[in-house]
This record gives structure tokens, C-alpha cells and sequence, in this order.
């Protein structure tokens, strides 16, 4: 543990990413192969099942440091990481210990349906044997949501430095659905490309935002679509194998049983990037629609039927078991749309249209119709494009609308968590409402830190009320919210919710009298639901 | 302006005399809680206060409890010089350690608070009954200051920065050896080590405990403009340099500055080049509040007390009364109510707000 101690601190302390990828280099090259297989588990989002559930965390972490459960939450927030709370209020250790990161890992797999008075005897005594920062990630072992501020992509930058083999091919392989119980660093890392590649998807070629596409020069060159309002996703069907992963590479195929039919009819050996959608019979429905299903397990006939799911197909990654990336768009979309023709009508499956365009201001004008089209904007990829790994700047941009803005006046300021426990960070705002103000949104985002340094300030000598870690404040600060969606909520007292609401900008220029009303917001509403 | 530190104290009761025929000795409390800040009735004088008040008693020179614009000021011998020096001209008394001074109806006395040299917690005893503000402390003697004492009294006015069970300070020994650990590994690797702590308290107290052997030490203006004032009155700090315009990382190689946390990630610090910057406070125990000033370092140093120094100290005062201030009051409230003391909260506007005063707010310029 205090190996892996160590390369966390490195990690944390640094925002160079050639540092960051040194040490986890150098970790891959030294660490014992166990400790290697949990790292890159760990940092891929894989973990082992939970010895101990937050509740019970909590409650023994309180016991151990003496103080009473409700101490206890009111500390989390402040500090807004379970792990480190724990880790925090513990009193100093007593003993070491040099197990490695595997072993300790090994010991929480073993606690695992295993009576509580057991579980909370090991778990007091590794608190007590670790330091603060190896208590840390201990307790992260158990909550899960590891972030050591490495994205997937370094890690894989770090393993091939650490191996020499290629990143694409190592994040092909650290795809899909392995653990360190299935599997080890050799079949993971070095054996020979295993025969049943199955199910493994391939790493998903992301967008980069485009502010002013004139600069992408001759539009014969490029390919616009609608950049649909849904879930991106990968089909694979190669043998018996069916499978649907998500852009963050989970595995979905069982939450959309509308695709079974797929399964059979897509020719073996085909991979497809779309958008899933729900679908009224010929267009999208809107997001809220798919929402609905999106976290349940299981969804019930009822769902299934208002709101069917459809897949239209941006891009062909693989054709009769063959590889496509590295050809160009225009090819890959040629045989997208011969492989989509060639299947029997009524399935839940189409290409996402190609959208025709003169020059630049003909598209920007298409753009603006997207709320109508249910979508957030356009794509423009350029034809000769290969399928990139990731994010690579210059081939792919997505266009997004501008979003919808509303101006209105701070009502109640609350103290943010973890890298802002100092600061009032999360605001409630309202709109006019006749002579009453109507609280309708929230929002904590999109101020610079002077900004949120300023209105703290602002916040404690202005503070009316307490309620908790909420206070109310005189309605006088004025801001501009951004948004992406309005929709009825009969939850909320305004009577609408917002979608990805922001804070764009504090507009000190703008009396409070010259806030939006909620009427605007209703007329809003009417014109796109 | 004339200094008037020679005046009796006598002048003082006369001058509360008006106020004192309003107030009700009997039943008034020892001190009240008014929109200027804390108020003595019998007294007629105010603690710390933040709008401008006839007669105003100050616990330490940081710019939250002693701000201009007050008549007559009393603070104690060691506090006074950087009051002089940050406000300017101002009619000041000053008090040693324990004496004690009647004003109006009140005793008076100042007890070290061990928050910074001179810091104090204000004694105020109306008809033997006794109330303590304690000003900002912390309770570890830090080699550099009047260790705090804890008084014993009815009621206590506590600060509660750190007021929660996550703030458990180590100790000053251990800290100072990783900033020395820090500081000797940049030197050997031909680094400018910048450390920010604030320019009144925290910037002497690293100077006074850790190793100058390592290298030379600079100081940001504002640290060696007090510097220069706390040398004035006695105290003894290792050799510094004023890190002005020509000073850069090749004329000091290896060295540590001490800057004010506002200079970090500045064009200030910038002149160092390829510097590692640390950050000394309190907040550093935070991982999420050190990543958001993305210092590749933080030490949890902190002049105000953690949670067990506050419940010792409090406990340590006999009082069964006890008011919560500046920080987690509501928290901290409720688990003094808990532990059975009369615990109430005082809303205050101590808060830090030049990015001077010590682990509060800090300021992002």
C-alpha cells in the first residue's frame, strides 16, 4: 500500500501530465504484477465488490474516533469525499504495515458476505495500521470512485511506455468486461491477441468543440449530421456474441432488449457507433423520454412501448470481422449505408442522415433549426477522416446551439464540498413572478474563482437566514444562467426544470428589476415541448 | 495626532460615565452582542469591533479584529507596534499580560492567546463575574509566541475555525520537518522554494523553526515589512533578504522565499523560475482545497486551534457558558450543547477578508 501511497501523492500533486505518466510508467515497470493488474483495474473504473456498505463505514469510523454519528455528516459535506472524511477523523495508527496495494485488496475480497462484527473487527484494525493518505485509498478500495486525476487515455500512454506496446492495442484490450479475478497481466497485457475477442468494443473517437467553421476551409471536404440529444453507443455482433456498450464503456445490452432482433439480423462481424434514441415510430423523442430508462435494470413493457429505443448509426468500425478505422469516412459511410439498405425493414435501426450543404452560412442556418430536429447541434467530420482513438483535435467537431440564457437574482447560497468547502459555491436563483420572486433553478458552475471568492464574501455579510448550510441572502445579485433544455416539472414550485443549467456570467451592469419573468420561461416551455 | 499611551486610566471611566448611568449592572449581561461588534455595558467599550466605536479593546494586530477608524484602541504591549504600523496613526494604550485595568465597571485583562506575538484573550469581570473573548488561538506553543493560558471564567466568546472532528492538527516538530525535508530536496535540485503563509503570524513562525542552515531565506515585501516591526520590539527571527526586483532564482540559489499566500502563482513568483510553491495552513489538511490552489505542496500548519485544542481549551476555562464564533459555529454549537454547556453562537464579521488575516478566505487576485 505504501508503493501505491506513494504514486497516488505523485499523481495528486501534479498537473503535468508528463510527470503523471513517469511515475505511473516507472509504478508499471517496479510494482509486483498483482499490484500492477488492481492499478490499471482501479483506474479503468473496475473494483471489488463492496466488504462494507457507506452506512456501516460511517457508523464505525465515528465509533473509532469518538464522536457521534451526527458529527460525523456534518463533517462529510464539508469535506466531501467519504474516504478522506473517514480517513481524516480516525485517530493517529498505532502500527504499519508493508502489505502491498494486491494484498490488502485480497483481504477486502475475503470480508465479502462475511458476518459485520467481522467485517468492522478488519476494517478498525487496517485503519489502524495505515496512515492517513493510505487510509485514504483504502477506504477508496471500498466506496469506489477512484480518480488519481489520470485519465484512461494517460494510463494507456504510461502502460506502453512501461511495455512498448501500442496504446491502440492496449486500450483495445483493456476493454470490456475483465477483472483481476478473470484474468492476469499476461493474457491481459502480453499474450498473443486471444482468438475470442467476443464482445470487446473499440475505444470511441470523440468530437472537439468548433466556435467558427469557416475556418475548416473547403466544405466539399466535410460531412455534416445532427449531433443527436442521446446515448452514444457502440453494437457489436460478431458470432453468437451481441453486445451494446456506452461512450463510457459500460456494458448496456440488457437495458435495451428493443435491439434483441439486431442480434440476429446485422451480418457476423459488424461494429457500429451510433446514437441510442427513443423513437416515436419516425423521429427522436426527447431526451427526458430516454432518461426515464436510462439507471433501471429492468425495464418494464410499459416503458418499452413509450418509449422504444432506435440506433441511428453514425460510423461502420467493423465489416465481416475486418477492421475499418483506418479508411476514410466516406468509405466507412458508403458501406454503413449498403450494410443498413440490406437489412429487412421494421427493425429498430437507420443511419443518422448526412446533411447536404453549399457553404458554411447555408449549414449555420440548418443549425438553427436543430431544437425543431430534437437535436443539440450539428457534427462536421471531415470525409477523409480515420475513426481516431479518442479525442484528436481536427477531424471531428461538434457544433453545439448556443444555449438558452435566462437573467436572474440569487435567493439562497450554500458552501460547496471538497475542493470548495471554503467557498459559497452552489446558488439558488429566481425569477420574476408578478411582485414575488419564484426560486426555479440552481446552479454551481461557471464562475471563475475570484468570482466565487467575491461572493462568499458577499454571502457572509449579507447572510438573513441560516438553514443549515444554506443561507438566504437579499435578492441583489443578478447572473445570466445557461441552459440546454426546459421541460414541465410539477416537482418544482416554478412549475419547469432546466436541463445542464450554468452560471455564464454575473452581470453586476443589471438591476434586479431587469430580471426575466416566469412567464418568459413558461412561453419558453411552450414553444419546445 | 498624539499619542496618548500616557493617559490615566481615570480619563477613561470619566468619559463612560453617561453611558454607564443607562446600563442596568444587574441584569445586564457582561457582554452584549451589538451590530458593531462585541459590547461591554458596564464598560462602555466594544472587542474587536468592525464599525468605528469611542473606546475599542483589540485581541491581535490581524486586519479582521483591529480595523481603523476606532477613537481610542487598547491592546497589549507586543500587539501594538504592527496595529501602529498597518493603521497608521492611532490613539493607543497599551496593557502588559495580566494587569489588570478597571474601566467603567469592568476589570480588564489581556491573556495570551498564542494565536501570534501579542495576541491576546480579552478578560472582562463586571461584579465578579467573569466573560473571556478569546480572540483567534491556538493552544501548541509554536516557540515564537506567548504560549496561550487558559483562563477560567463564567462565560467564553470562542473562535471555532477549524470546529470540526476533521481537524486534527500534527504536531509543529513533524510539519517543520517536512517543510525543511521540502526545502533541502528543491535546494539539491537547484530549485527556488516559495512558500506561502501569511505575512503577520505564520510567515515569523516558519522563520523561527525552521533550518537556516539549508540555504538563504527571502521574503516578499509585505512578510519583511513585518518582519522589521517584530524585530523592532525584541523578537529574534533568522536572517532574511528582501526578495526585491533584482533578486531572482540565479542571485539566491536554493532558496526558500516566504511570500503571502496572494503572491503564489504570480508573475511575483514567477521570476522564480521553475520554483516549487507550498502553501502553510490549516486548509491544507484538505486534499480538495489543496488541489484547487494547485500547489504541488501543502503544509498543515495552522495558528488557530483543531478540534481537540478547541475542546481542551474549552474545557480548560471552567465555564459553563460558552458562545461559538467564526467557523462551524452551527456544528460546533450543537456538540458543545451535547457535552452539556450552555452553548449559544455569535455572528461576527471576523473573516479574513485582505487574504492577510490567517486561514480564512483566501483571496485569488
Amino acid at each position: 500500500m505504501i508503493r501505491f501511497a506513494t504514486l497516488f501523492d505523485t499523481l495528486d500533486r501534479t498537473t503535468k501530465t508528463t510527470v503523471k505518466v513517469a511515475a505511473l510508467a516507472a509504478y508499471f515497470r517496479e510494482a509486483p504484477e498483482a499490484d500492477r493488474l488492481w492499478t490499471i483495474a482501479l483506474l479503468s473504473g473496475r473494483r471489488p465488490k463492496r466488504a462494507a456498505n457507506s452506512t456501516e463505514l460511517r457508523t464505525w469510523a465515528a465509533e473509532a474516533a469518538g464522536i457521534p454519528l451526527w458529527l460525523f455528516e456534518e463533517a462529510y459535506p464539508v469535506v466531501g469525499d467519504l474516504s478522506e472524511t473517514i480517513a481524516l477523523v480516525l485517530p493517529p495508527p498505532t502500527g504499519t504495515s508493508d502489505l502491498p496495494l494486491a494484498a490488502w485488496i485480497g483481504s477486502l475480497i475475503a470480508l465479502i458476505g462475511q458476518h459485520a462484527d467481522i467485517r468492522r473487527r478488519a476494517i478498525l484494525d487496517a485503519w489502524d495500521q495505515l496512515a492517513t493518505n493510505e487510509r485514504f485509498l483504502y477506504n477508496k478500495l471500498i466506496t469506489g470512485g477512484f480518480r488519481m486525476g489520470v485519465s484512461q487515455g494517460l494510463m494507456v500512454r504510461a502502460l506502453s511506455q512501461a511495455t512498448g506496446h501500442a496504446e491502440t492495442e492496449l486500450a483495445h484490450r483493456l476493454m470490456g468486461d475483465w477483472t483481476p479475478a478473470t484474468t492476469d497481466w499476461a493474457a491481459l497485457i502480453e499474450s498473443a491477441d486471444p482468438a475470442a475477442e467476443g464482445a470487446r468494443p473499440y475505444p470511441f473517437a470523440l468530437a472537439t468543440a468548433l466556435d467558427d467553421p469557416a475556418a475548416l476551409g473547403e466544405p466539399a471536404e466535410w460531412q455534416a449530421e445532427w449531433k443527436w440529444d442521446g446515448i452514444r453507443g457502440q453494437m457489436i455482433r460478431r458470432g453468437e456474441t451481441f453486445a451494446l456498450w456506452s461512450r463510457g464503456e459500460e456494458l448496456i445490452t440488457d437495458r435495451f432488449p428493443d435491439f434483441a432482433p439486431l442480434a440476429q439480423a446485422l451480418p457476423n462481424g459488424t461494429v457500429i457507433d451510433g446514437e441510442i434514441l427513443a423513437w416515436d415510430g419516425n423521429r427522436p423523442l426527447p431526451f427526458a423520454r430516454l432518461q426515464k430508462r436510462i439507471g433501471r435494470l429492468n425495464v418494464s413493457r410499459k416503458l418499452l412501448a413509450e418509449a422504444p429505443a432506435h440506433l441511428l448509426a453514425y460510423d461502420l468500425l467493423e465489416e465481416g470481422g475486418i477492421d475499418l478505422r483506418s479508411l476514410p469516412l466516406a468509405e466507412r459511410r458508403a458501406r454503413l449505408e449498403d450494410l443498413l439498405n440490406a437489412l429487412p425493414a421494421g427493425l429498430p435501426i437507420g443511419p443518422s442522415p448526412a446533411i447536404g450543404f453549399a457553404d458554411w452560412e447555408a449549414l449555420a442556418r440548418t443549425r438553427a433549426t436543430a431544437r425543431a430536429e430534437i437535436a443539440e447541434g450539428l457534427m462536421v467530420k471531415r470525409l477523409s477522416s480515420p475513426y481516431h482513438v479518442g479525442r484528436r483535435r481536427g477531424d471531428w467537431w461538434k457544433w453545439k446551439l448556443d444555449p438558452f440564457t435566462v437573467d436572474c437574482v440569487m435567493l439562497y447560497a450554500q458552501s460547496g464540498s471538497g475542493r470548495r468547502a471554503n467557498l459559497f459555491t452552489d446558488f439558488t436563483f429566481a425569477v420574476q413572478d408578478g411582485e414575488a420572486l419564484v426560486p426555479f433553478t440552481k446552479a454551481y458552475s461557471g464562475l471563475t474563482d475570484a468570482e466565487f471568492n467575491e461572493i462568499t464574501r458577499w454571502v457572509r455579510r449579507n447572510t438573513l437566514e441560516k438553514f443549515g448550510p444554506v443561507r438566504r441572502v437579499p435578492p441583489e445579485l443578478v447572473f445570466e444562467i445557461a441552459f440546454e433544455g426546459i421541460q414541465a416539472s410539477p416537482r418544482h414550485k416554478s412549475g419547469i426544470a432546466l436541463r445542464f443549467p450554468r452560471m455564464l456570467r454575473w452581470r453586476r451592469d443589471k438591476p434586479v428589476t431587469e430580471i426575466d419573468t416566469l412567464d418568459s420561461l413558461k412561453a419558453l416551455l411552450a414553444r419546445h415541448s | 495626532m498624539s499619542n496618548v499611551s500616557g493617559n490615566r486610566s481615570d480619563d477613561l471611566l470619566e468619559r463612560v460615565l453617561p453611558g454607564s448611568i443607562l446600563c442596568d449592572m444587574a441584569n445586564d449581561p457582561v457582554l452584549t452582542f451589538t451590530d458593531k461588534g462585541i459590547f461591554c455595558p458596564a464598560g462602555g467599550f466594544y472587542i474587536d469591533p468592525w464599525r468605528p466605536v469611542d473606546m475599542a479593546l483589540i485581541t491581535h494586530g490581524h486586519s479582521d479584529h483591529a480595523r481603523g477608524g476606532h477613537n481610542r484602541y487598547l491592546a497589549t504591549e507586543a500587539a501594538m507596534p504592527v496595529m501602529r504600523h498597518r493603521l497608521g496613526a492611532i490613539r493607543g494604550e497599551t496593557l502588559r499580560f495580566g494587569d489588570v485595568r478597571r474601566i467603567g465597571g469592568a476589570n480588564v485583562s489581556f491573556h495570551p492567546a498564542g494565536h501570534l506575538p501579542g495576541s491576546a484573550q480579552i478578560r472582562v469581570e463586571v461584579g465578579g463575574e467573569v466573560w473571556v473573548v478569546s480572540g483567534d488561538y491556538k493552544t501548541e506553543p509554536d516557540g515564537l509566541c506567548e504560549p496561550f493560558e487558559p483562563v477560567r471564567c463564567h462565560a467564553f466568546i470562542s473562535e471555532c475555525t477549524f470546529g470540526l472532528p476533521v481537524f486534527n492538527w500534527t504536531p509543529q516538530p513533524e510539519v517543520m520537518a517536512q517543510v525543511n525535508e521540502w526545502w533541502a530536496a528543491n535546494a539539491a535540485a537547484g530549485r527556488t522554494s516559495i512558500l506561502g503563509a501569511y505575512s503577520l503570524g505564520k510567515s515569523q513562525r516558519i522563520l523561527a523553526n525552521v533550518n537556516p542552515d539549508i540555504g538563504p531565506i527571502l521574503t516578499h515585501g509585505a512578510v519583511e515589512a513585518t518582519n522589521r516591526v517584530l524585530r523592532g520590539q525584541g523578537l529574534s527571527l533568522p536572517d532574511t533578504v528582501w526578495a526585491g526586483p533584482d533578486i531572482t532564482a540565479k542571485t539566491h540559489p536554493g532558496a526558500l522565499v516566504i511570500a503571502p499566500p496572494s503572491a503564489l502563482n504570480t508573475p511575483w513568483a514567477g521570476r522564480f523560475t521553475g520554483a516549487s510553491q507550498a502553501f502553510a495552513s490549516g486548509w491544507m489538511a484538505m486534499r480538495g482545497v489543496r488541489r484547487r490552489r494547485g500547489l504541488s505542496q501543502g503544509f498543515v500548519l495552522s495558528d488557530h486551534a483543531d478540534w481537540a485544542g478547541l475542546n481542551w481549551a474549552i474545557r480548560a476555562t471552567g465555564a459553563e457558558r460558552v458562545f461559538v464564533t467564526h467557523g462551524y459555529t452551527q456544528v460546533f454549537r450543537r456538540w458543545l450543547a451535547d457535552q452539556g454547556y450552555d452553548a449559544g453562537i455569535v455572528e461576527t464579521e471576523y473573516e479574513g477578508d485582505e487574504g492577510e488575516t490567517e486561514d480564512d478566505i483566501e483571496v485569488v487576485e
